[in-house]
């Protein structure tokens, strides 16, 4: 494939020349490698109690404190990264497979299926997000699936009307009519010849989502939605801490909330980067 | 309006008249909206596992309360009539009752709507005061200091939690400074709320002449808004940044350089004036994003608005008052839209009917 090899030499450009594109990169090796590995990394169980040893400032021991429980804070930490990252992957994975789907249909074939999809996602849009999230997790009950499920449902719009712009402006082209001339059925054009072709601005948006489905689904669980308390996730553990704050505890929560913006900021530095791999005329 | 009746040219209705009519429809445009709101409530009420009538009958409920609330529901019947009735319902104001204080849910909500509404527009006005100047700072000189400092302010505000950015203030502000007051509700416990007027305790603590009570109900009011603030501020200022650059970069504002129009008739009069209308647009989004945020730092701040009440009834499962709430926020996000758009028809002559 002639085509690859210099979007290769076009990553290596934007990295060598973004350093904080670099920077993000690396960041998120790191974050993978803690959601794989956590379990195994983290030096102490990060359910195991300790009561002579709680509330302890940070130390060598204990690099992040230790809570309430004697808990150590640097273990929870880092159990949390699979917990908080696989809420937020399922619920975009899911909102990006349903979202394109139909906003492919709605760009592809227009009319009626148009207009439908069309006036879902308005609807869903005209609710602030994070409420209808809310209202979602109450409706279906308080479990972490229905916390990926609501995450996935507010994200929906976002995708499928990227996928409808895309797929509208694609629907003519060259390619496409060469493919109804050799007899392809709609369906099959879809799947094979437009979807392909909308991928890279449907993986921007699936970086710049991210961060902000890691944000909203720790939102959800620092109000109590979800995550059961024993269990380590960052949102839910800054929920535990805030009331040593105002006692002067301050690494409860100060440690999961650092981690829980560093993973958001890597996302969205690297949609940025991403962006400006793919639309190089979009820079800021 | 003097503008707006010179303009009135000889071949198309009076300007006037157009707007007129333009707000109207635009006014009609939100119904589609309002309904497609009523629908996903209703949708979202019926989603409950179990029998809603057992729900909303509460614990205590015998059998017979059970009936009579499956008949006032209309569970019995089919779901457009039961779509209906619920709708009609919400016509009359009622959202049902609350099983946590067993009152009616559109009572508790309307009396601590002014907390939230308080909290929401002063942390949104002082993102505006921060974020218009600064991204029209960075625009005018790209590159610079400003332009950075706003670009790490545009990212880092997107990625820090409202809760942790509201924490890391009463660390810093309340327990290292020890600047303000406790991080409990609108008002310390020495003082007495001021006599209702509006329901907000600024306004309402100076419509009644006393300033001790305002400075009070200030203090206690800063640091949640400016946790709201900061959230609202990357969007604003990134739009602003955008919006500036774009018109700077115009050909009326090379033609008013080029006539020795002074910088800053050209900076406010030429430039702002037109990148007005995508900060108003981006208004509207960081709005619906501020009332998410809301309940967040109405949990910090231990905040007595609808947030809070949201809250509560979520953890008791009290399924008529968290529904209430989802229905009053978006309805109120249609309202802000709604008021957004007339603004912007107003100030933007380009908008016509044809468009």
């Amino acid at each position: 494939m002639n085509t690859v090899a210099p979007f290769i030499r076009h990553v290596k450009y934007v990295m060598s020349e973004n350093l904080v594109t670099l920077f993000a990169f690396g960041l998120f090796i790191g974050l993978v490698v803690l959601a794989f590995l956590g379990p195994l990394i983290a030096p102490y169980d990060p359910l195991a109690t300790n009561a002579v040893n709680a509330l302890r400032p940070p130390s060598w021991a204990h690099p992040f404190g230790t809570d309430h429980l004697g808990r150590d804070v640097f273990s929870r930490v880092i159990v949390a990264t699979q917990l908080d990252l696989g809420i937020a992957v399922a619920a975009v994975g899911i909102s990006f497979i349903i979202g394109s789907a139909l906003g492919c249909a709605a760009g592809f074939w227009g009319g009626w299926i148009d207009r439908i999809v069309g006036r879902v996602t308005d609807t869903v849009m005209a609710f602030p997000l994070f409420v209808l999230a809310m209202g979602i997790v109450a409706s279906l009950g308080n479990s972490v699936e229905n916390i990926i499920y609501a995450t996935a449902i507010i994200n929906l719009p976002f995708y499928s009307r990227v996928a409808r712009s895309e797929v509208a402006i694609r629907r003519n082209a060259g390619y496409v009519q060469a493919a109804k001339l050799s007899g392809c059925s709609d369906v099959r054009i879809l799947v094979t010849q437009l979807f392909p072709n909308i991928l890279p601005p449907m993986m921007v948006q699936i970086s710049l989502n991210m961060g902000w489905a890691i944000l909203n689904a720790a939102g959800l669980s620092f109000i109590g939605l979800g995550v059961r308390p024993p269990d380590a996730e960052w949102g839910i553990m800054v929920a535990e801490g805030a009331t040593y704050i105002v006692s002067g505890e301050w690494w409860l929560a100060m440690f999961p909330g650092l981690v829980l913006m560093l993973a958001v900021f890597c996302f969205n530095l690297l949609g940025d980067g991403l962006r400006d791999l793919v639309d190089p005329q979009r820079r800021t | 309006m003097k503008i707006s009746s010179l303009a009135i040219t000889q071949k198309g209705p009076p300007v006037h008249d157009n707007k007129l009519v333009q707000i109207t429809l635009r006014v009609l445009q939100s119904v589609p909206s309002i309904i497609g709101i009523v629908v996903i409530s209703f949708a979202l009420t019926r989603a409950l596992p179990g029998d809603p009538a057992v729900y909303f009958a509460g614990d205590i409920a015998d059998e017979e309360s059970i009936q009579l609330i499956r008949e006032q529901l209309g569970l019995n019947r089919s779901w457009l009539e039961q779509l209906g009735i619920y709708a009609a319902n919400l016509v009359q104001g009622n959202l049902g009752m609350s099983l946590n204080t067993g009152r009616p849910v559109s009572e508790e909500l309307l009396e601590r709507l002014p907390a939230s509404l308080e909290l929401t527009l002063f942390g949104l006005g002082l993102a505006i005061i921060v974020a218009v100047p600064l991204g029209i700072l960075a625009a005018t000189r790209p590159g610079s200091w400003v332009d950075q400092l706003c670009r790490i302010l545009v990212t880092a505000g997107v990625s820090v939690p409202t809760f942790f950015t509201g924490l890391l203030l009463i660390y810093i502000f309340y327990y290292l400074l020890g600047w303000s007051p406790s991080p409990l509700g609108r008002l310390d416990i020495l003082y007495l709320s001021p006599p209702q007027v509006t329901g907000f305790y600024l306004v309402d603590s100076l419509l009644a002449k006393d300033i001790e009570t305002f400075w009070a109900a200030f203090k206690q009011l800063l640091l949640p808004a400016i946790t709201l603030g900061l959230f609202a501020l990357a969007p604003l200022a990134r739009m602003t940044r955008g919006a500036m650059l774009n018109a700077l970069g115009s050909e009326y504002v090379r033609t008013a350089r080029a006539n020795g129009l002074s910088q800053t008739t050209i900076l406010i009069t030429y430039a702002l004036k037109n990148a007005s209308l995508p900060i108003l647009t981006v208004l509207g989004m960081v709005f619906s994003f501020l009332l998410g945020a809301n309940v967040l730092v109405e949990k910090v701040f231990s905040w007595p608005g609808i947030g809070s009440f949201a809250i509560e009834a979520l953890i008791a499962s009290d399924y008529a008052a968290v529904q209430g709430f989802v229905l009053c926020m978006a309805l109120l996000f249609v309202v802000v839209n709604l008021i957004i758009d007339v603004i912007l028809t107003l100030i933007d002559p380009r908008i016509t009917l044809e468009s």
